[in-house]
């Protein structure tokens, strides 16, 4: 089975990437990115800009809607997202805890829909 | 009644909650062999003691006092179902057992039956813990959920499915004879020993809800030695518990970074948990019967020597870990076995375990990346540490360990 982790980071820590505090930032994920490729259930997945950056478009009744900014209003902002391959969502939810951002943050755990990127990828 | 009395008396049910629901439910299920129904009943009454106590008291024999309640649910409930019939010599029993005498007599302390069920090898190893969890301690599926990182609507499905299976799978509430006994208590072992590591990994975490698992794994080892007082793993249980216990305050720095055992403050150590602890291993010795807990337990208490002696006699920690590893070796027992075998003998000793070690089995467990990180570093292999480091650092789930490996690979 396929799971995405969505990363939630409060602007703090989207700011401590920059700042002071960007090695001990930097080296956790990159530790916890090397053992998810190393122990083979790595799959892809990328930090993502900060939400400001993002832009929601919507399409309602035909009609397009562009926005500046996320789709929702929280305190925690999507900050991330990784892919993995694990044989059950209780293997998914134990690469979760480890996470960094499980103890700073909060992180989603979503099955794939590989049914629908099969539809749109063929 | 007053605002602070009120307060006393809910205080007094959570206490005769906390004391008496596996006794109740127990007692309760063990002829029925609906542990759901029994909970279910057992709430009820619960309910009924938070609108009646305040008013009218607490009543002399509270336990008593829900047993009367919740037993009078459950015949309704039997009554209600429309199986009377089949299930006449239930109620009877029910009755003759629970008769209105009940409020002032002492009524049999099913709880064994009750842990062998919960741990029976028809139901799923895996739920075993959370049964015992809910049936015998009361937590509710939600926070059992957590503690295991599983979804609480799966947990609470599993629970439900597990117990349907003890009620119309024909397993029986007795305590196993004595050629089942030795395997059956080794799963009743298991479960409990599966809660005390569960809590105490997530005894790091910053959010403390109410008593923790591993409180809660410490207490039904308790109740199961009470009941089982002559077997000699019971004893070494609950000593390896009280060994790890005892360490409680001095597992976190005044900064709360993360304290290795080997760097920990022995005065921090609790001497009155530590002195139980030996009092029941010395307890399980005089069987003559060596088992796994009691070598964890002896491990344990070659460290708690430390406060006396000042040092860690790490050979005899070798020799525990080599019996270990001899009648139950694990992947835990055998990086634990490498990481004293580096202390007594070098690290390249140590590393030559750890390397013995199938791959494939480790690429998730984080204990052995960081032994083996530690050995290389004390090798002097620094490409390769800092790769066993980051392994080590990427698996651990407390923010405090991360920080700390981090801290040593540097």
């Amino acid at each position: 089975m396929q799971f995405a982790l969505l990363i939630y980071e409060s602007p703090e820590a989207f700011a401590s990437r920059k700042s002071d505090g960007a090695e001990a930032y930097t080296g956790a994920w990159r530790a916890y990115h090397k053992a998810l490729v190393d122990a083979g259930v790595f799959v892809g997945g990328d930090p993502l800009e900060v939400s400001e950056t993002g832009t929601t478009i919507r399409i309602k009744e035909g009609k397009r809607g562009v926005q500046d900014g996320p789709y929702a209003d929280t305190k925690e902002q999507l900050g991330g997202f990784t892919i993995i391959e694990v044989p059950s969502l209780e293997a998914a939810l134990e690469w979760a805890a480890r996470c960094p951002a499980a103890s700073y943050g909060a992180v989603e755990v979503r099955p794939l829909a590989l049914e629908t990127r099969r539809r749109i990828v063929e | 009644m007053s605002g602070s009395e009120e307060e006393k008396v809910h205080r007094t049910i959570e206490q005769v909650a906390r004391e008496s629901y596996g006794r109740l439910v127990a007692y309760l299920s063990v002829h029925t062999r609906d542990l759901a129904g029994a909970e279910d009943a057992l709430s009820e009454a619960l309910v009924k003691a938070l609108t009646t106590w305040p008013r009218n008291g607490v009543p002399q024999n509270p336990e008593g006092w829900l047993l009367t309640i919740a037993r009078r649910s459950v015949i309704d409930v039997i009554r209600h179902e429309r199986v009377v019939s089949e299930s006449e010599p239930t109620l009877l029993l029910l009755k003759e057992n629970t008769g209105e005498a009940i409020m002032s007599t002492e009524f049999p302390d099913e709880r064994l039956k009750l842990l062998f069920v919960c741990a029976h090898p028809a139901i799923d190893p895996t739920m075993h813990t959370p049964l015992m969890l809910q049936a015998v301690l009361g937590l509710d599926a939600a926070r059992i959920a957590g503690a295991f990182l599983i979804p609480p609507k799966t947990m609470g499905q599993r629970l439900v499915r597990a117990k349907t299976k003890i009620r119309d799978g024909g397993i029986r509430f007795e305590i196993p004879d004595q050629r089942d006994l030795p395997q059956r208590l080794d799963a009743v072992l298991d479960a409990i020993y599966a809660a005390f590591g569960i809590g105490w990994d997530d005894m790091a975490g910053v959010e403390q809800r109410g008593r923790d698992l591993a409180e809660e794994a410490t207490w039904l080892a308790r109740v199961l030695l009470k009941l089982m007082p002559h077997e000699a793993e019971v004893c070494g249980l609950l000593a390896l518990m009280l060994h790890c216990e005892a360490r409680r305050a001095a597992r976190r720095g005044s900064n709360g970074g993360y304290v290795p055992l080997s760097n920990q403050d022995p005065k921090l150590w609790s001497l009155s948990l530590m002195e139980e602890a030996e009092c029941h291993l010395a307890e399980a010795s005089k069987h003559g019967r060596p088992g796994r807990f009691q070598l964890e337990a002896a491990i344990q208490s070659v460290h708690a020597e430390r406060v006396r002696n000042g040092r860690i006699e790490w050979t005899a920690i070798v020799q525990f870990y080599e019996q270990l590893n001899r009648i139950a070796p694990t992947i835990g027992r055998r990086t634990g076995y490498a990481a004293a075998l580096a202390e007594a003998n070098g690290a390249e000793r140590g590393l030559a375990i750890l390397d013995a070690i199938d791959q494939d089995a480790v690429s998730a467990y984080q204990p052995y990346w960081a032994v083996r990180a530690h050995l290389l570093q004390l090798l002097g292999k620094r490409p390769e540490a800092q790769h066993a480091y980051d392994r080590a650092i990427g698996l651990a789930e407390d923010p405090a360990v991360r920080e700390f490996l981090l801290e040593k690979r540097g």
